[in-house]
């Protein structure tokens, strides 16, 4: 397997695709975090997630037209408004779509499934025929072209590179607004004993709203977040729901530290045997192991404890 | 749910069903519609047999299955397999570089025969591989989900990833699946042209009839005991379980049963469209033989059949002369189930007119299959 290269190239190639991983784990986690927060402390099984994502993907194509036809002056910095308009178009509709369908469903996590699923064939047919079936790219400001030469070998790209920051600064602020904050209290109180919770005077209709549209409000950020480094079509968000959830209950549902995990561990292996055989087989193994895993171990990496 | 249990093998409106279903299927489909029509309705006879299967898995034992398209695509290529194998004799391929395999491993480079085709010459090993190879992946997932108490959601998304791996595996492997085309130019079998019009007006005949056995079996095995008990299952598995049943093995048979009904909807399939391809196996038609069962009702049935020639006759209607309109009316369709009518055609017809006329008649003949007044949580998810 590793005949015909050097131990430097050997050194290189596991770096290189290394990154590809961290690349793929920033977007893994992206796009799981909001699952995470949505299943993990409703219960809700959301499978039109990923047309959230796309939402604020085209939300950052409006926005990059927009500043370049009408302030090209701050076209370097569109990306950052185009964020916090995603955050808020995503969040929005997740909240809407909460009040007028998830909320009846509660009790019946299946059926939320289909559900959502027919959302999700609507959200889709509706770009499609609002955007047009190709898929868009945005134009990336020009301090994220390029790459960073690290040694002769090994290079980074720097889109890439901005996308994993953000990551990062995106699931610390998650990590933070649901142990500290007060409205993470609240959810967190919710999740373990809901009657009691209602009991001691939190409105929990009012709260489930909130971690609903926060959820896709994060679904929004990682799509703005995707134009950065692919393009986006009707379609594309549900070519990674599966992928998705597998690692959100890989890692344990309700458990942060164990969707990133779950995230990281799925990415490297896919990334680095990506090399070795081909990206379909690559795929198939990696899949086939985290499925194998759950069925010896259901609960995920990481549980936590919660009362029924 | 507390009338007592008839000892008859068929109440009355049961009966009536069969009759009714069996009078639309074997008479007036065929009088009514040219050979194509027929064969259109064949092929949307053959996803009832995945909608039946999961009448049984959901509506009876609970078991949600996202992954039904991988059953009923390995029953399909089970015997594509067989029939393309008859189709690449060496006269047939002679102008390939290797003549006696299938064209598309010539395309691909691949020069003999792998060995887990070879089984495929022979017909008999062809037919009981389309009930087996679903029933032995069924039983082994069953198992170790089962076994471990996973259910629920989980279940649900492991069958989903468990369709994906088998789509992405079947695209990737091209030399020895045909990947994304699928097994197509199908002709035969043992001889007999399965192209023709006479032929499709028999292969619609012999599926009807199939679809009428699994009909029965369906409905033997909710009337017997194991038929309550899934639905005890259902609806308080953890009761059942402290009663001292063995609640995986029942699940486990269960879900086997409806993918050995996928599997042979899926042979089916192939066998009147005359191809078989990835497009059927995975996470998206697989949730769509989820709708057709969830329209038709998923408690009953009749109703499976019935959900699933409805749904896809409005899917080829529409997409015909609105294709935008669709994925809105399947959206709708979605969610309107789940809202408004979770048990489906099969409901309101029992809440509009079985009921009514039943108070009229005075008089109650047979066990209803409960429907649960609300789905509790299940506390093993």
């Amino acid at each position: 397997m590793f005949e015909g290269y050097s131990s430097s190239d050997l050194i290189a190639i596991f770096a290189m695709q290394g990154f590809a991983g961290l690349i793929l784990f920033s977007v893994l986690v992206l796009m799981a975090l909001g699952l995470a927060i949505i299943f993990g402390q409703m219960g809700v099984i959301n499978m039109a997630h990923g047309e959230f994502m796309i939402l604020g993907a085209y939300v950052t194509y409006l926005c990059s037209h927009f500043f370049a036809n009408h302030i090209p002056a701050l076209f370097s910095i569109y990306f950052f408004v185009a964020m916090i308009l995603a955050f808020i178009a995503a969040g929005a509709l997740g909240m809407m779509v909460e009040w007028l369908l998830i909320r009846h469903l509660y009790r019946r996590p299946l059926d939320t499934l289909l559900a959502t699923w027919g959302l999700s064939l609507i959200l889709q047919q509706t770009y499609r025929s609002v955007f047009g079936a190709r898929e868009v790219g945005v134009t990336i400001p020009d301090w994220m072209m390029g790459s960073l030469p690290l040694t002769d070998l090994i290079e980074v790209p720097i889109n890439g590179l901005f996308v994993m920051v953000l990551t990062f600064a995106i699931a610390v602020a998650v990590a933070i607004l649901l142990m500290k904050s007060q409205w993470g209290k609240k959810v967190r109180a919710v999740t373990f004993n809901r009657p009691m919770a209602g009991a001691v005077g939190i409105n929990t209709e009012r709260v489930d709203r909130m971690t609903f549209g926060i959820g896709c409000g994060i679904a929004g950020v990682a799509g703005a977040a995707f134009t950065m480094i692919g393009s986006t079509g009707p379609s594309s968000g549900q070519l990674y729901i599966v992928d998705t959830f597998l690692v959100v209950v890989f890692g344990g549902a309700a458990s942060l530290a164990g969707t990133i995990a779950s995230a990281f561990s799925i990415s490297q292996a896919q990334s680095l045997m990506e090399f070795f055989i081909s990206g379909s087989m690559a795929k198939v193994l990696t899949l086939l192991t985290v499925v194998g895993i759950l069925m010896l171990r259901p609960q995920g990496l990481f549980t936590l404890k919660i009362r029924n | 749910m507390n009338r007592v249990v008839s000892q008859r093998m068929f109440t009355w409106t049961e009966l009536m069903g069969f009759v009714v279903l069996a009078a639309l299927i074997f008479v007036v489909l065929p009088m009514t519609m040219d050979v194509f029509r027929l064969n259109l309705f064949g092929k949307y006879l053959t996803y009832a047999f995945v909608a039946l299967g999961l009448v049984l898995c959901w509506g009876a034992g609970g078991i949600l299955s996202l992954g039904q398209g991988v059953f009923f695509g390995l029953g399909g290529y089970c015997m594509a397999m067989f029939l393309k194998l008859e189709a690449s004799s060496p006269e047939n391929t002679a102008i390939q570089s290797t003549p006696g395999i299938p064209d598309f491993m010539d395309w691909n480079q691949v020069t003999y025969l792998p060995w887990w085709w070879e089984p495929f010459h022979y017909l008999p090993f062809a037919l009981v591989a389309v009930v087996l190879v679903p029933v032995a992946l069924s039983f082994v997932i069953g198992v170790a989900m089962f076994r471990r108490r996973v259910g629920g959601v989980y279940f649900a998304i492991i069958t989903q990833a468990i369709a994906a791996i088998l789509t992405i595996l079947i695209i990737g492997q091209q030399g020895y699946t045909g990947g994304v085309n699928g097994i197509t130019d199908l002709r035969t079998m043992l001889g007999w042209d399965i192209r023709t019009d006479d032929a499709k007006v028999i292969l619609y005949f012999v599926n009807a009839v199939l679809l009428f056995a699994c009909l029965f079996m369906a409905h033997f095995v909710r009337r017997s005991k194991l038929g309550r008990l899934l639905i005890a299952i259902r609806d308080r598995e953890d009761r059942v379980r402290f009663s001292g049943y063995d609640v995986a093995n029942f699940k486990i048979f269960v879900f086997c049963l409806g993918c050995a009904f996928a599997g042979i909807g899926g042979a089916m399939f192939t066998l009147q469209v005359g191809f078989m391809s990835p497009s059927f196996v995975g996470i998206v038609p697989s949730i769509e033989m989820v709708i057709f069962c969830a329209v038709g009702g998923r408690y009953s049935i009749f109703g499976a059949v019935y959900g699933t020639l409805l749904v896809n006759w409005a899917k080829t209607a529409l997409s015909e002369s609105f294709p935008e309109l669709w994925l809105f009316a399947m959206g709708a369709l979605f969610i309107g189930v789940v809202l408004a009518f979770p048990s489906g055609v099969a409901g309101l017809y029992n809440d509009w007119i079985e009921t009514p006329i039943r108070k009229a008649l005075r008089r109650s003949r047979g066990p209803v299959i409960a429907e649960p007044a609300v789905q509790q949580p299940n506390p093993a998810e």
